[in-house]
């Protein structure tokens, strides 16, 4: 057992019903008690859903506890099969079903034998995989299916498009900003002359599963969702994968120059260098913001990254290599991909923190007293508590995070983002700082955050006015490292020479 | 129609169960707030934890006094000793919080393998030295408010069951008599409680706003009616006394577990009345107690009049107009009730689950009002199905839906007004007082709706997209 207040990922069944319902009339049947279905709500409140979620529950009470829910889900597939006419049910498992071991698959099949849609049993362990690993899977799961049923009817085509194409693997009702990144990259696709051939698993349909072996390559922006399809589909295929997040604009350029690389291999001869070239120059304002002015005075400032493993590592990455700001530590929720993720940011920060828990989250992010954090959401709430500015860059997350204008992360557009949400973050910490310095309205007594900084140390009158002039954020620290100067030096009085002395001893 | 016609009976019918509806562990959401020592443990899986989580919102990052003791593999199968497992656990939210009482919400997985959580908490209770209370709120006997009820009945049976002899004790131990004694003398008390009629003493039973429970007090004091206790009270510490033969009243519809608990387990008479919700409600309840404690109310026609009057603008939107409620809180009734009093046709009443023993005076009151206001009777759906909910809802195209946001959004796009359900919930929609909050709540989207009619956009789904889950 595990004491828990909070989570970073979901449990499995919601990854299962994300892809799901991502695609076009797919139905999900839950197999759970009463109250599991919270999804519906999500869905609804979250991304505003004009639709009905098409998910519905074939409820666990305490008869199907007696005599089992056999023919309870078979009716339940059945008539979703008649009511909805979906081209594909999706039976999926939850803690409940998985502690009850009944033999779904059974079910499945018999439901099969009276339904005209497709029916398969989602392929997760709630005890084994999370919300992110359980997506990854039935995505894979789906397309095997569909590529299989296309295979045994001769219906798979072979040939690749005339010209270069792409499937984009892994948008997803639900994820960050996957919208408006999807948009992003269908633009960028055509920018440079790639015919989208499908993007799965949102607004997809089943239907059109088997022209995923005409894409001339797969691009997977998530590190999360769609890599277990994209290796599917190289094994079958041999289609390549491209699997750089063109996030921020080094990656972008990479994510380009892999495709080209991957395109020419096949004969495309294309050179993207000019395109890359223009853009990186003229066109996103991120390049020309990392030599302005504003992003100077960033330089060095102490920030920390939490997140999924590609939201987290790609903004370290931005951070450090495009704005110059010192990440102090990344870490990701992400534990079963650490290896990956310790791999990529591991050259751009001091420490990588990978864990679950949100309390060593948030003790490290005290710890560290960075001027911004960039985390999920409840990582901003650590930020409210401690008064330091958070811009959220990836999920859990909440109904402001699903904007209705027009926010990519990804792509060139997204560079321009990416730029507003670090500088706001930053720029909203020295607005309050200057407010302190100038207004003078600072009358707080209280100047630590709790961590005892000992009360008992004597502060001359010119000292305290002089920390008092120092920005909110940091002057708690600055307090600290001058008492523990003093106290190291056996000083009982902290007069402005001490003060200074103490700053020059050890930066405080 | 004749004066002696009889109200016809009301249509009861039941569907699948195939419905939307919060999970009963959400009752924490509002009980560890309300009792306020209290920490609730949640022994679940992380789908639990993820449902707590998104439907509370921003109370998870408030430090809320609950948690999840989420089991993990090795708990289903046995390789971890549960009793190790939940005194390391407690002994940590002991240390951390120093609780008056541990609540352990059980779950569906709690059920399914058999933890005996009861037969847990007595022994480490003892060891540990903090009370223990377990409540089966689970998904798989359970919908929403019924969670409050399950904690209720196990709480009931914590309830002292002798009055202490000293006066000065009593006064600690029942809160809601020192709160309308502001800390007076004695002599003055005794003063004060000659404003009483002599009558045996009534606890009142079921979770409201601390502000709810003052004004409810006082409306039973302006009937001569002391309320002796509430279950529950502000702190655990403060559970009334319940001897036998004390009288007992709930306030709210899905109590029924803890009514049954308190008529056998505690021996108390229960008072089956409406609940005090719309003015019609709350005269109807307060009668029934005068009537248990014979007592002849006063100026309560009065009261309810002056309520109504003073709703007439609300009133004048909905008159007339009807209303579906799609069912997940079982408040359904009297809402409905109230609705119909108010002027509305109410179409289908879903509700999760009918206790119609416990229920039965609202019922009374729903038919007489049906009867008197010339409504039809509305059927009583238990255990819904809410995709034939949703078709019915397309053919009656009624005014006003009132369903859980699963729906809500949709329906919207689709041209039917909606209410969110569970915002009567969470809102203050007790006695007198509160009606015109209900009205607010309703007429919210009637509201809106008058504000946008000129601009043309009220189907927003192209033609042809499923108009179905």
């Amino acid at each position: 057992m595990k004491l828990a207040y909070w989570m970073y990922a979901g449990p499995a069944h919601i990854g299962t019903l994300r892809v799901a319902t991502s695609f076009k009339n797919v139905q999900a049947i839950m197999h759970a008690p009463i109250g599991d279905d919270y999804f519906n709500v999500m869905r609804s409140m979250l991304e505003r859903s004009r639709d009905f979620t098409p998910v519905t529950t074939s409820v666990v009470d305490r008869h199907v506890l007696a005599r089992g829910s056999g023919e309870k889900v078979i009716d339940n597939i059945v008539r979703k099969d008649v009511e909805g006419s979906p081209d594909l049910i999706i039976l999926t498992p939850t803690c409940t079903s998985s502690i009850l071991q009944e033999d779904l698959h059974n079910f499945v099949e018999q439901a099969q034998m009276s339904a005209k849609c497709d029916v398969m049993l989602a392929d997760v362990n709630h005890y084994r995989v999370n919300e992110l690993q359980a997506g990854d899977r039935t995505l894979e799961q789906v397309v095997k299916f569909y590529i299989e049923k296309a295979r045994k009817k001769g219906e798979l085509p072979t040939a690749k498009t005339s010209k270069p194409s792409v499937n984009i693997l892994g948008i997803s009702t639900l994820g960050f900003h996957n919208h408006h990144d999807c948009t992003e990259l269908k633009r960028l696709m055509a920018d440079l002359g790639i015919e989208v051939n499908l993007v799965i698993p949102e607004g997809a349909s089943v239907h059109d599963l088997k022209k995923l072996p005409q894409a001339w390559f797969n691009l997977v922006p998530y590190r999360e969702l769609g890599g277990m399809a994209a290796k599917y589909l190289e094994l079958e295929f041999g289609t390549p994968c491209v699997d750089i997040t063109p996030m921020g604009v080094v990656e972008t350029a990479r994510c380009i120059r892999k495709i080209q690389e991957v395109l020419n291999a096949q004969g495309a001869d294309v050179d993207y260098e000019e395109f890359i070239n223009e853009q990186t120059l003229y066109v996103s304002e991120a390049a020309w913001f990392s030599r302005s002015i504003d992003c100077q005075n960033l330089t060095g400032k102490k920030a920390v990254v939490f997140g999924d493993s590609t939201h987290a590592a790609a903004m370290t990455k931005i951070l450090v290599r495009e704005m110059g700001i010192n990440v102090v530590w990344a870490g990701t929720y992400c534990k079963y991909d650490e290896e990956w993720f310790r791999k990529e940011v591991s050259e751009y920060c001091e420490e990588v923190l990978i864990t679950e828990d949100h309390g060593l989250i948030g003790d490290a992010i005290a710890r560290v007293e960075p001027s911004a954090i960039f985390g999920t959401q409840m990582e901003r709430h650590v930020g409210k508590r401690l008064n330091i500015p958070c811009g959220v860059i990836a999920a859990p997350i909440h109904v402001q995070n699903f904007p209705i204008g027009y926010k990519p992360f990804l792509g060139y557009e997204g560079t321009n983002q990416v730029c507003d949400l670090v500088y706001n973050s930053f720029t909203l910490g020295m607005e309050d700082h200057l407010l302190e310095i100038f207004g003078g309205h600072d009358t707080k007594e209280v100047i630590t955050k709790g961590i005892s900084a000992g009360a008992d140390m004597n502060w001359s009158k010119e000292a305290k006015a002089t920390l008092q002039q120092i920005p909110g954020f940091v002057r708690g620290k600055v307090k600290r490292n001058t008492e523990k100067f003093a106290r190291d030096r056996q000083v009982s009085e902290i007069t402005l020479e001490v003060f200074y002395a103490a700053k020059e001893s050890v930066g405080a | 129609m004749t004066l002696t016609a009889e109200p016809q009976a009301l249509n009861f019918e039941c569907e699948t169960g195939n419905y939307h509806t919060f999970c009963p562990i959400s009752c924490v959401a509002w009980l560890y707030q309300k009792i306020e020592d209290s920490f609730f443990l949640v022994i679940g899986t992380k789908t639990c934890g993820y449902f707590l989580q998104n439907a509370m919102g921003v109370m998870i990052f408030a430090e809320p006094r609950y948690a999840m003791a989420e089991l993990e593999e090795g708990d289903i199968s046995a390789q971890l000793n549960d009793y190790a497992e939940l005194k390391r656990l407690c002994e940590q939210i002991k240390r951390d919080r120093n609780p008056s009482v541990i609540v352990w919400i059980g779950t569906c997985t709690t059920e399914i393998i058999k933890m005996d959580l009861e037969g847990l908490a007595p022994k480490l209770e003892a060891e540990i030295g903090i009370p223990i209370v377990v409540a089966r709120a689970n998904g798989l006997d359970y919908a929403f408010t019924q969670g409050e009820d399950t904690v209720l009945a196990s709480m009931a049976a914590r309830c002292p069951d002798k009055a202490p002899v000293i006066e000065s004790d009593k006064k600690e131990r029942n809160a809601i008599a020192s709160l309308l004694n502001f800390g007076k003398k004695k002599e003055d008390i005794d003063i004060e409680n000659s404003e009483y009629a002599k009558h045996p003493p009534l606890v009142l039973f079921g979770s409201l706003p601390d502000p709810v429970v003052t004004n409810l007090t006082l409306e039973l004091k302006k009937q001569g009616i002391q309320v002796s206790g509430w279950l529950p009270a502000k702190r655990y510490t403060e559970l009334p006394v319940i001897e036998e033969g004390y009288y007992v009243c709930g306030v709210n519809p899905f109590l029924s577990r803890t009514a049954t608990t308190l008529m056998r387990r505690r021996k108390a008479k229960l008072i089956n009345a409406p609940f005090p919700i719309g003015p019609d409600g709350t005269k109807a309840w307060i009668e029934s107690i005068c009537a248990a404690m014979g007592i002849t109310p006063k100026g309560l026609v009065e009261r309810e009049a002056q309520i109504w009057a003073s709703m007439e603008d609300y009133l004048q939107l909905i008159r007339g107009k009807s209303v579906f409620f799609m069912g997940d809180n079982l408040l359904e009734v009297s809402l409905a009730r109230f609705l119909i009093r108010a002027g509305m046709h109410v179409q289908e009443i879903g509700i999760p689950y009918m206790d119609k023993r416990y229920q039965d005076s609202e019922l009374e009151l729903l038919k007489k009002t049906c009867f008197e206001m010339n409504s039809p009777m509305p059927t009583i759906v238990e255990k819904p199905d809410n995709y034939n909910q949703i078709e019915r809802i397309h053919q009656l195209k009624p005014d006003l839906v009132i369903t859980g946001m699963a729906h809500a959004n949709p329906l919207e796009a689709r041209g039917i007004s909606t209410k969110w359900s569970v915002e009567f919930t969470f809102a203050q929609i007790h006695g007198f007082t509160n009606a015109r909050d209900i009205l607010e709540l309703v007429t919210r989207p009637l509201r809106r709706n008058h504000n946008l009619k000129d601009l043309g956009w009220d189907k927003l789904v192209r033609e042809g997209v499923r108009a179905n889950i």
